[in-house]
């Protein structure tokens, strides 16, 4: 009996768990049946759902009026680079804000994650005058590091998580067994966070990749992301739905690919201090 | 080599002052047990020592030279963690060989060294294996033999048995003794239970808020504790310690009596007299909890074999005179 209720329960929870899971995907799954459709039947109502004559030419025409490869190079550059470049900045300074705190650690933690609670509109105007000061509007270096800027509270934060859950004790082994600062951080606590870096990682290169307001606003041409061709694709005098999913779909199918091969690693980098 | 001297050192955590100004010498070859309650400053002594810590002020000095100023990694001293501290994404042979290798040593003098420490602590068949792989008292073996190929100066221990069973730390217990007497190196060993300290020690440091209140081997700690507390904090079970009218016929402001130092009698032939509280029977010997003596809440009395009182039981004690402690009025010692 007791058993019996357990498996109802089960397939309640599955069932929720099913349905949720299809509310959060059903847009992404729209625009990739839009982007078969042709123009006509994406403004159809009601709505067609799976009837319609699957076409590709939505993909021809948008690979033809526009170059994709270099859009997403420019994504690739500007989500990798702003990555990495967080990382090396990020990872001394989760180190020392784990293992050797000051009265002010919490404090600064805070203070960086405030920033995030600022309207990026509110320094649009600022920075705008910056890159046009300094002569890099619309170009992928300066995009890397005002994107490096934006997520490295996210990423310190993150790499703090992970490093606080490696004991002391274990550096302070390494310290007797005689290493040298740089030998603890290579061979001790980079080996022991690799997961948690390896998460902090993906996070930020799939945020990156799918930020728009600063690409959107600083970029016209050269420097322009997956973000930027999307956009472009929605213009106010015409209705061109189709070629705007096809465009999506297309700018999202590498970060879902990724995503989709890493999700346990994200999974597990995710809830690695609450399971612990 | 291993003589290691503290001069007037101190420690402070912020405004707080965990170690008062301290003198010891440790000489070469010796086994130091720190002993004390939990927050007296054991660990933080250890890790000053190890240079864990910064001493707020002070001198340390190994084999005579200055290391107050030293990185842990240049004192050439090794230490064992109460949780093992081992790298949980090495081999035990990596972990082993993680100091030698530090230390640049070749190959092949690392392998022998590995093979010799492996064979000395029973490890030779888990070589291969990861630290999560090994039961608790096999990583804490892991951890001494990563200790021991360095062939430090002196080795340091912080409450290394305490993760362990009680059956198993016996065991370790003696394998460290055993240890420290075919290598003859300096070893301090921090715990807070007496008994380790009792067995292993050549000298034991008993310390009480960052003060050394004695330093002596261990049969002068139970034969003439230098005050109340080392009294009560040296000996199994605690030494009951008696003020008031009784103290002032011996002439004392405290009088103590070690429980194994009372002798149990029938109630009309003790010299005090109670009723047992709690008898624990042991086999081997009797602990009883005695109340109602009106010379302190309880009197415990430890009697060899089997005695037969039981709860509620009138009991009569008799104390042998030649073996009461006295003390004054600032607890000190009166010989
Ligand atoms: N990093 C620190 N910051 C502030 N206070 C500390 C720090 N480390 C230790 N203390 C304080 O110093 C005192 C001594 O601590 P210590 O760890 O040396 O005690 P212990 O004798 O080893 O105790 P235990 O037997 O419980 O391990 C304690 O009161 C503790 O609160
Ligand atoms: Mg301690």
């Amino acid at each position: 009996m007791a058993r019996a209720v357990k498996t109802q329960r089960k397939l309640i929870n599955t069932a929720v768990a099913w349905a949720i899971g299809l509310v959060i995907f059903f847009p992404i799954l729209w625009t990739i049946l839009t982007s078969f459709k042709t123009e006509a039947q994406a403004i159809a109502s009601p709505p067609i759902f799976l009837g319609f004559d699957w076409t590709l030419e939505n993909y021809a025409i948008v690979q033809e009026r526009s170059d994709y490869m270099r859009f997403l190079w420019n994504s690739v550059i500007i989500a990798g680079g702003s990555t990495l470049l967080g990382l090396i900045v990020a990872v001394p300074a989760a180190w020392s804000m784990a293992f050797v705190p000051s009265k002010r650690t919490k404090d600064i933690l805070l203070w960086m994650l405030s920033t995030k609670m600022l309207p990026a509109v509110g320094v649009l105007y600022p920075i705008y005058l910056i890159c046009i000061e300094l002569g890099v509007l619309d170009n992928r270096v300066a995009l890397v590091v005002i994107l490096m800027l934006i997520n490295l509270p996210i990423i310190v934060w993150m790499l703090y998580t992970y490093f606080r859950e490696i004991p002391g004790e274990i550096l302070e082994a390494a310290r007797m067994d005689g290493a040298t600062l740089k030998e603890e951080l290579l061979y001790i606590l980079t080996p022991m966070a690799i997961p948690g870096i390896a998460s902090t990682m993906l996070l930020n290169f799939i945020l990156a990749w799918n930020e728009a307001f600063w690409t959107l606003n600083l970029t016209a041409v050269d420097a322009a992301p997956l973000t930027a061709f999307i956009a472009s694709y929605s213009s106010p005098e015409g209705l061109f739905f189709a070629k705007l999913s096809a465009a999506s779909t297309m700018a999202i199918a590498p970060i879902l690919i990724l995503g989709w091969f890493s999700q346990k690693q994200l999974v597990r980098g995710l809830t690695f201090g609450a399971v612990k | 080599m291993g003589r290691i001297q503290l001069k007037q050192v101190t420690k402070s955590f912020g405004d707080v002052e965990v170690i008062p100004p301290l003198d010891l010498t440790i000489e070469d070859g010796e086994f130091t047990v720190f002993v004390g309650p939990s927050g007296c400053g054991k660990s933080t002594l250890l890790r000053l020592i190890a240079g864990l810590e910064d001493i707020t002020s002070g001198h340390i000095e190994i084999d005579g030279k200055d290391a107050t100023d030293v990185v842990p990694a240049k004192r050439g001293l090794a230490m064992v963690f109460q949780s093992y501290a081992l790298y949980p994404h090495m081999s035990v042979r990596k972990n082993i060989a993680f100091p030698m290798k530090m230390a640049g040593m070749d190959k092949a003098e690392q392998d022998r060294r590995i093979e010799a420490a492996a064979k000395a602590l029973n490890l030779t068949d888990y070589l291969d294996r990861r630290p999560g792989q090994l039961s608790g008292g096999q990583r804490q073996r892991v951890a001494i033999g990563r200790a021991i190929v360095r062939e430090p100066a002196a080795f340091l221990f912080d409450e290394p048995l305490s993760n362990l069973d009680a059956a198993l730390r016996v065991g370790m217990r003696m394998e460290i003794s055993e240890l420290h007497k075919k290598l003859d190196t300096t070893m301090i060993y921090v715990t807070h239970d007496q008994v380790e300290a009792m067995t292993m020690a050549d000298k034991i440091v008993v310390l009480q808020a960052g003060v050394i209140e004695q330093v002596g081997s261990p049969l002068e700690l139970y034969h003439s504790p230098r005050n109340t507390f080392v009294a009560g904090f040296i000996g199994s079970p605690k030494m009951n310690l008696i003020g008031g009218a009784e103290a002032q016929k011996h002439g004392a402001h405290t009088i103590g009596v070690r429980p194994e130092h009372i002798d149990v009698v029938d109630a009309d032939a003790g010299e005090w007299t109670g009723t047992v509280g709690v008898a624990e029977h042991l086999g081997s010997d009797t602990f009883f909890h005695i109340n109602g003596t009106g010379l302190a809440d309880t009197i415990t009395v430890r009697a060899p074999g089997e005695v037969s009182f039981n709860h509620g039981d009138p009991i009569g004690l008799n104390p042998r005179a030649e073996l009461i402690h006295k003390f004054d009025a600032q607890g000190l010692r009166i010989e």
